[in-house]
């Protein structure tokens, strides 16, 4: 479920863009104006505030916002701004650069991601970049990081409810017989992670959770420096139940020393359309205290105001 | 001028592509041509002529034609594919060609298509069954092609592409000590790159090897075919329509005739056909060279 509230009328596309225009014109910028209305508007109403403001004023929005905003709100609201596909486009970009690269970033939004939400993902990577997403990972990754990222980006995964249960025992023992050995990027493990619906991965996991004891994922704690290991542990964590993974990912942002911004604003600018409610839901249960009063007490200044907001704070 | 007689008609009628309806109808009620014609009948020891065995089931395949032809035509082009697909997989490594013939001539957004009908008609995705069905060398090349959704524009590096072929001709160089089709960045490149850029691959190719890439994969057919399929397209269907109008064709090489007509609605693919169009009306036989023909001439 989604945090992001919208208001029941919304003021007309032109008002938008006018106000926004003022809240940059002039000395200084007003940025809470640009949290009321960014912070309050879907994807599709977005999209249309960018059209339109190009129309009007002959700039693109973003570059308007870039000129005008510093720092971790900038980065905020400029990935709040995009729409899903093209922000997704933006942090796969990022994470096959050099200086930026993240081999995590982009087995999450692979994972994660709906099918569709990863093809539109895979569009909006062609039209800015003008190249193919798979291209960039199957260039920038090696070894096992490859075998195991360019299935992942590259699947278009069944979605239906269909699974297949004596497939799942089967794959279980594969998998089980696999991570004792600590085979973990034979074939047959990339072809389980890489291909078959999270609907067929759950159920494989049922059954070995049922035939062997253990959750897969503590079978897959056998060496913590090992870096393909963790990244194989977060694969089936997104897969299989992503909130969970979410929610881990904000307490390491917020628990660190200073806070990873970094991953705080990708989280939530990523989720708050989709589900930021279930994930914050997890985060309270897990650390008995509400993420946006974690968010408060981590985070100051416009940041914070907008990460409240997309996180459905209210207000006063 | 004398009349032919009636086996010569039934020969006639029955040899070649597809079947000459018209000319089996007008003979149909003879039955004297049995004697005649030992091709389709032999002599028993309980003294009838019965049906050769063979000569059956390669008339099955012959009437089956028409049919195949016009239920593929009627098909919604993604339906059609992923049930191409699906049946190629099924038959095993001889039909492998399709797959790739699919994967690497479709545009990406036909691609994606045939995988979404193949996610409503089997429930499946096409690269799971890819890769539980396929334990050959073959498997992580396929499962690739299938996967990919390649940039269509034509911006192109020339420096990659130089980079690239040599990558290529090394692995080809190397293939004896280790299969070149399992090699990761010979399957990298292959499925992951663009059709222009794949082009200039092609061509820098030819800067540091006396023969183009095709030729030199002579020995490794399915990624001969894949270059093939993606930066020479027109040799590919030239290849497969020749392989099918030959005399000594075989079924899976006439099949292929109803697959390119029926499926491929590119110029490239129309320009080779009407190159052939001459052996078409010669080798094939009644209403399912009609619809070839039709289909051609649209």
């Amino acid at each position: 479920m989604a945090t992001l509230t919208v208001p029941s009328a919304v003021p007309s596309v032109s008002e938008d863009c006018e106000q926004l225009q003022k809240a940059f014109s002039g000395w200084g910028t007003n940025e809470k104006l640009i949290i009321d209305i960014l912070g309050h508007r879907n994807a599709e109403q977005r999209n249309l505030i960018r059209k339109t403001y190009a129309e009007t004023y002959g700039e693109d929005l973003l570059k308007a916002l870039d000129k005008e905003l510093t720092s971790d709100f900038e980065r905020l609201v400029l990935l709040w701004t995009l729409d899903p596909a093209e922000r997704d486009a933006l942090l796969a970009n990022e994470a096959t650069k050099r200086w930026t690269s993240s081999n995590q970033v982009l087995m999450e939004i692979a994972c994660t991601r709906s099918a569709n939400q990863l093809l539109h993902a895979r569009q909006a990577y062609h039209a800015r970049y003008k190249k193919s997403l798979e291209e960039d990972v199957a260039h920038h990754t090696t070894g096992d990081f490859r075998k195991l990222l360019l299935p992942l980006v590259s699947a278009y995964r069944y979605e239906g409810d269909e699974v297949n249960m004596s497939l799942a025992k089967t794959e279980a023992k594969l998998l089980h017989e696999k991570i004792s050995n600590k085979a973990y990027s034979d074939d047959d493990v990339i072809k389980v992670l890489g291909t078959r619906s999270k609907a067929q991965i759950n159920a494989t996991l049922n059954h070995y959770k049922n035939e062997y004891g253990n959750d897969i994922i503590e079978d897959l704690e056998a060496d913590p420096k090992d870096d393909f290991l963790a990244l194989v542990r977060s694969t089936v964590k997104c897969l299989v139940y992503p909130e969970k993974y979410f929610e881990e990912i904000l307490r390491q942002a917020i628990n660190k020393r200073g806070t990873d911004e970094g991953a705080l604003t990708r989280v939530i600018s990523t989720r708050a359309e989709f589900d930021l409610k279930i994930i914050a839901d997890e985060y309270q249960r897990r650390n008995s205290v509400p993420l946006t009063r974690a968010i408060v007490k981590d985070t100051h200044g416009d940041y914070e105001k907008l990460l409240l907001v997309l996180a459905g704070h209210d207000e006063a | 001028m004398a009349h032919p007689s009636e086996p010569e008609v039934l020969d006639q009628a029955l040899s070649g592509i597809g079947v000459d309806e018209k000319l089996l109808v007008s003979i149909l009620r003879k039955s004297h041509m049995r004697k005649g014609c030992s091709k389709f009948f032999c002599e028993d020891e309980r003294q009838f002529e019965r049906w050769n065995h063979t000569a059956i089931k390669s008339l099955k395949a012959e009437f089956k034609r028409f049919k195949d032809v016009v239920v593929l035509s009627l098909m919604h082009p993604w339906e059609r594919d992923a049930r191409l697909l699906k049946k190629a997989l099924k038959k095993g490594p001889m039909q492998y060609n399709v797959i790739v013939e699919i994967a690497c001539i479709r545009s990406s957004d036909e691609l994606l298509g045939a995988r979404k009908a193949y996610h409503s008609l089997f429930d499946r995705s096409i690269e799971e069954d890819l890769a539980s069905h396929i334990q050959g060398s073959e498997r992580k090349l396929l499962v690739a092609l299938v996967s990919a959704y390649r940039y269509e524009g034509p911006k192109v590096k020339e420096d990659t592409a130089r980079l690239e072929a040599k990558a290529l001709l090394n692995a080809i160089k190397n293939n004896d000590k280790r299969n070149a089709m399992e090699d990761d960045e010979v399957v990298r490149i292959l499925t992951t790159r663009s059709k222009p850029h794949l082009k200039e691959v092609y061509e820098q190719y030819k800067k540091f090897s006396d023969k183009t890439i095709t030729e030199d994969l002579e020995v490794e057919l399915l990624l001969k075919e894949t270059v093939e399929c993606l930066c020479t397209p027109q040799t590919y269907f030239t290849r497969v329509f020749d392989a099918a109008l030959r005399d000594d064709a075989d079924e899976d090489a006439k099949k292929a005739l109803t697959r390119l007509v029926a499926t491929q609605e590119s110029e490239e693919m129309k320009g080779v056909a009407t190159k052939f169009e001459g052996k078409i009306k010669e080798r094939v036989k009644g209403a399912y060279k009609d619809v070839l023909v039709g289909m051609l001439e649209k």
